[in-house]
């Protein structure tokens, strides 16, 4: 571990979180432009946040620790993924904590915590909201999993950091199994993130809505606690995408000079990749909750696709 | 060196315990008080004794008992070490939650629980130390007999009487398995497995021992088709003699079978482990998609358990592919990532049949569907349970992941195989793993979220009460255990690593730089990493951090207010989602793995009921059809039953004349 890794450790964890809301506001802006209306600002996010811990958090009678327990491991869980995921530069000292294997545990901490505090109020809403979310995440978090099996036979290791590196390193060229791997994670990335078509973040529709019968009950301090941490999520596998399929221009290990332009290649990225995700669902329709399971189990099936591709073609 | 010894007078120990339980001043309360404790102490120091002895050169006694010629052999090893503190470390929680599970029992039907249930404690340890097919079939016979018994403990029940009854018959076909593949093993020299290790036996007869013991053991483990008695047997039992059954007995048949396969047989063919695997994996995700099904909290369990024997032997089949084609290394990581699993279940798998068994005595509830809200009247039995459940889906930093993880690294090391077969379905099994441990999840989300969260759907589940000391303390001690087994993978790994040089003669070698014992890197530190220490303390400070910012810089207040309910007034407790809504999806996305039987109310019915029942196919497709046959054969042998002694001396007199031309 060098000074200069822990340093850039710690810048990463603190940006990431601090930059996630701009990133979620500028999706927001996007969709509005896209569907002609004017759009916020993209400080947006920030203001709700902040209006959000300013009120008094109203608690459901009935519900137990769990419930105000979990926003804050919700939030951790998400600041970890964060920190690990390599955004700028490979070198992070702590992303050897944990590989690819137990950032997709990571998600499924918080998709299990989030589930349990809507159930523990014990209203319909609530384990509706939960069952779906699992439903989705039990079908989306292998499907993930088998992504990153993926990229890690290409580069012979779990830990991100390799694994980056090698992506980046190669030459450039169309990799079969790459290819399925990239559709299956942009699908597990709409379905993980609560996007249409599998669920649309603004609406309260009881027919529809996933997330949002999540967090029904949630308010002020714990509900900016959630929200932020969807946000930091979205950035999360925004940058496991750009990271892993798009790793161009990233700063390797030592390498601290190239640390500028990369600023500049992920900005633009994550840029272009918001609008993308912004035009992406504003062509697409809502699906039904019931053909849900079949878009997510196409990813998955993609996804083992793509590993068995790998196996005939390219070991 | 008097480990060996040590364990036998543990074992000693446990039978006088056991027999303590009949004698009569000690049948009452004295059986809870005293000796279900005294049990646990024996379970402690046979963990402790296990530890000590696993990195020690393997020791043997011949007991003078048996029949003339036929001493009893017993060997301890690393590999029965391993077993042994696996045995002790559960059965020590266990017997700490028995003491009080059992205070309850007024009928003084305890005392011959109490023996019956030492018995069985004594049986296993023996079957993981014998050293003679003699000996290892007579303490595997008891340990079928003994836990029959308890299975049967409600015995007026006649759905419990058949539940001991398929038990046996199960077990019974697998003992006749087993004894057939020391058959053949025993066939070129004697019965002890020293004879065995030595014998020279051909490759085919080698092939047929493996599958008579894969059969043999993995009836008494649960591989599908073999498993219709857990689902049976788990929930008739008492809970305590659950999580024994499920935690440690259903391990002994992975003992036998590591024991024969990389032991006793000449060596390990890939295709052997090639079986496994795919026998493996059609049993894990068997096992989750039958569990998601379930609404009795310990037949789900059950299912649950049929899962995990399935991850285990994903590892051991891996293993043996691996040794099979030659790749040491590997095969070392995939046999550690079979034993760290079995380590793991056994644990989070007690506590979790000890959690039911707590809410069972609690309020008296089994059926998810009159569960909910249990989390206010027995804070501490949920928390637990929370830990067991979170341990079994797999999730950092607790136990359960560090397994799955070993396995997934096992696994995504296939491309140093030859074979391309083989390199295609590893990578699906990969897959199976993924998917079983994100639909074990989902299933864990439904059990705690629906029985101890929400709001009470019965007036039982409102009325509960907390269980007492005894129980909590057996539970909190497998918790415990959970944790550590999470949290300090590499000390463990080190532990097993004398298994591994003994079957093996490899080992992952964790002798590399100073801070090792933080980071599990079972190949390469740039192949992967993984250190649950530090993942632990990072989310506990972002967690702290961030309670503490929120505070510092706006305000911790708070109000109760009532639930929303979208401005309809008449929300209740029955409109929460029951288990069988939970998992509905599930039901409908696998449909063709499940035979659903649906019952719709007619629309003029007056008092509508709608029920769907889910059964388990292996029934229609293997157990009834050799039924018919059993029926069917038996009929035919009627016809020469005449019921007349002259008739039967006649068919003596045959048979004499038949062999008699036979011998000679």
């Amino acid at each position: 571990m060098t000074a200069a890794g822990a340093l850039y450790q710690l810048v990463q964890s603190l940006l990431v979180v601090a930059a996630a809301p701009l990133l979620v506001g500028w999706v927001n802006a996007c969709r509005a432009w896209l569907q002609n209306r004017s759009a916020p600002s993209l400080l947006q996010p920030y203001r709700m946040l902040r209006k959000l811990f300013h009120k008094d958090a109203a608690l459901a009678e009935n519900t137990s620790w769990v419930f105000r327990f979990a926003p804050y491991v919700i939030f951790g869980c998400m600041w970890l993924a964060a920190a690990i995921v390599p955004v700028l530069a490979t070198d992070l000292p702590f992303a050897t904590a944990a590989d690819v294997i137990a950032l997709v545990g990571i998600f499924a901490v918080a998709r299990v915590f989030i589930s349990l505090a809507a159930m523990d109020v014990g209203t319909a809403f609530g384990t509706l909201g939960a069952r779906r979310e699992m439903l989705i995440g039990a079908l989306a978090e292998p499907a993930l999993l088998i992504v990153f099996f993926n990229l890690s036979l290409i580069s012979q290791s779990t830990s991100l950091t390799t694994i980056v590196e090698t992506l980046a390193r190669r030459e450039f060229g169309l990799y079969p199994s790459l290819a399925f791997a990239a559709v299956a994670f942009l699908m597990v990335l709409l379905a993980e993130n609560a996007r249409i078509p599998v669920d649309n973040p603004a609406t309260h529709l009881e027919l529809t809505m996933v997330h949002e019968a999540l967090i029904l009950e949630y308010s002020a301090r714990h509900l900016a606690l959630i929200e932020w941490a969807s946000a930091i999520k979205l950035f999360a596998y925004f940058a496991i995408g750009i990271a892993f399929f798009l790793p161009w221009g990233i700063a390797e290990a030592g390498d601290w000079g190239a640390l500028p332009l990369a600023i500049v290649a992920v900005v633009a990225k994550l840029v272009v990749a918001g609008a993308g995700l912004a035009l992406l669902e504003a062509v697409s329709a809502k699906m039904r909750i019931f053909r849900v399971p079949e878009f997510v189990a196409t990813a998955f099936m993609l996804a083992t696709l793509g590993l068995l591709l790998q196996y005939v073609f390219e070991v | 060196m008097p480990h060996a010894e040590i364990v036998i007078g543990i074992v000693l120990f446990w039978l006088a315990v056991g027999a303590l339980g009949i004698i009569r001043p000690f049948s009452g309360r004295a059986v809870s008080a005293v000796l279900f404790p005294l049990g646990a102490a024996g379970g402690i120091a046979l963990a402790a004794v296990a530890l000590a002895a696993i990195g020690l050169p393997a020791t043997q006694i011949v007991l003078p008992l048996g029949l003339p010629d036929l001493p009893f052999h017993v060997r301890l090893d690393a590999l029965s070490a391993f077993f042994l503190f696996l045995l002790g470390a559960t059965a020590a929680g266990v017997s700490c939650y028995a003491a009080g599970y059992f205070a309850a029992v007024k009928d003084g039907s305890a005392g011959i629980t109490c023996l019956q249930y030492h018995v069985f404690l004594a049986s296993m340890a023996l079957v993981l130390i014998a050293d003679d097919a003699y000996f290892f079939m007579v303490a595997w016979e008891t340990m079928a007999l003994s836990s029959s018994f308890l299975v049967t403990t409600e015995h007026r029940d006649p759905e419990i009487r058949k539940a001991g009854f398929i038990y046996m018959l199960i077990a019974h076909v697998g003992a006749i398995a087993i004894l057939l593949s020391f058959g053949v093993l025993a066939s070129t020299g004697g019965y002890t497995f020293d004879a065995m290790r030595n014998a020279q036996l051909s490759g085919g007869w080698a092939t047929v021992a493996f599958l008579l013991a894969l059969i043999g053991f993995g009836a008494k483990a649960g591989i599908v088709p073999l498993h219709v008695w857990l689902p049976e047997a788990h929930p008739a039992a008492p809970s305590p003699v659950s999580a024994l059954m499920s935690g440690v007995m259903l391990k002994t048949a992975i003992y036998g079978l590591i024991r024969v396969t990389y032991d006793l047989l000449p060596g390990v063919r890939w295709e052997w482990g090639l079986i496994v695997l795919v026998i493996a994996v059609v049993t894990t995700l068997f096992g989750v998609l039958f569990a998601l099904m379930q609404h009795d909290l310990k037949r789900l369990l059950a299912y649950h358990s049929v899962e995990n024997i399935g991850i285990i032997l994903i590892g051991l089949g891996l293993s043996m592919i691996y040794v099979g084609t030659g790749q040491p290394v590997l095969a070392v990581l995939g046999l550690i990532a079979a034993l760290y699993h079995t380590l793991n279940h056994a644990v989070f798998k007690g506590l979790l049949f000890l959690g039911a068994g707590a809410v069972l005595h609690g309020s008296g509830l089994r059926d998810l569907g009159r569960m909910g809200g249990l989390i206010r009247v027995m804070p501490h039995t949920a928390f637990l349970f929370l830990l067991g459940a979170l341990a079994i889906s797999a999730l950092p930093p607790l136990n359960g992941f560090v397994s799955e993880w070993l396995t997934f690294q096992a696994a995504l090391l296939s491309p140093a195989l030859e074979q391309g077969v083989l390199r295609s379905i590893i990578p699906l099994a990969a897959a199976a793993l993924a998917l079983a441990g994100a639909l074990t999840a989902l299933c864990f989300v439904k059990v705690f979220g629906v029985a101890f969260l929400g709001q009470p759907r019965s007036a039982e589940a409102g009325r509960g009460h907390e269980v007492g000391g005894w129980e909590r303390l057996g539970m909190a001690w497998l918790g415990a255990l959970c944790v550590v087994l999470g949290l300090a993978p590499v000390w463990v790994i080190e532990i097993m690593d004398p298994i591994a040089r003994d079957l093996l003669n490899n080992s992952l070698g964790f002798t590399g730089a100073a801070p090792q014992w933080l980071w599990l890197t079972p190949v390469a530190p740039e192949r992967a990493s993984y250190s649950p220490l530090i993942f632990l303390v990072v989310i506990v400070a972002v967690v702290l951090l961030a309670f503490w910012l929120v505070r510092a810089f706006y305000h911790g207040r708070l109000r109760r207010t009532p639930a929303w309910s979208c401005g309809f007034p008449g929300s209740n407790a029955r409109m929460q989602d029951t288990a069988e809504g939970f998992a509905q999806p599930i039901r409908q996305i696998f449909s063709p793995v499940y035979e659903v039987e649906v019952h719709r109310p007619d629309p003029f019915d007056r008092a509508p009921r709608y029920s769907a029942e889910v059964r388990d196919r292996s029934w229609d497709w293997l157990y009834h059809p050799i039924a018919r046959a059993t029926v069917f054969c038996s009929r035919l042998i009627g016809y020469i039953q005449v019921g007349r002694i002259s008739v039967y001396l006649m068919y003596s007199f045959v048979t004499i004349l038949f062999l008699l031309a036979f011998v000679r």
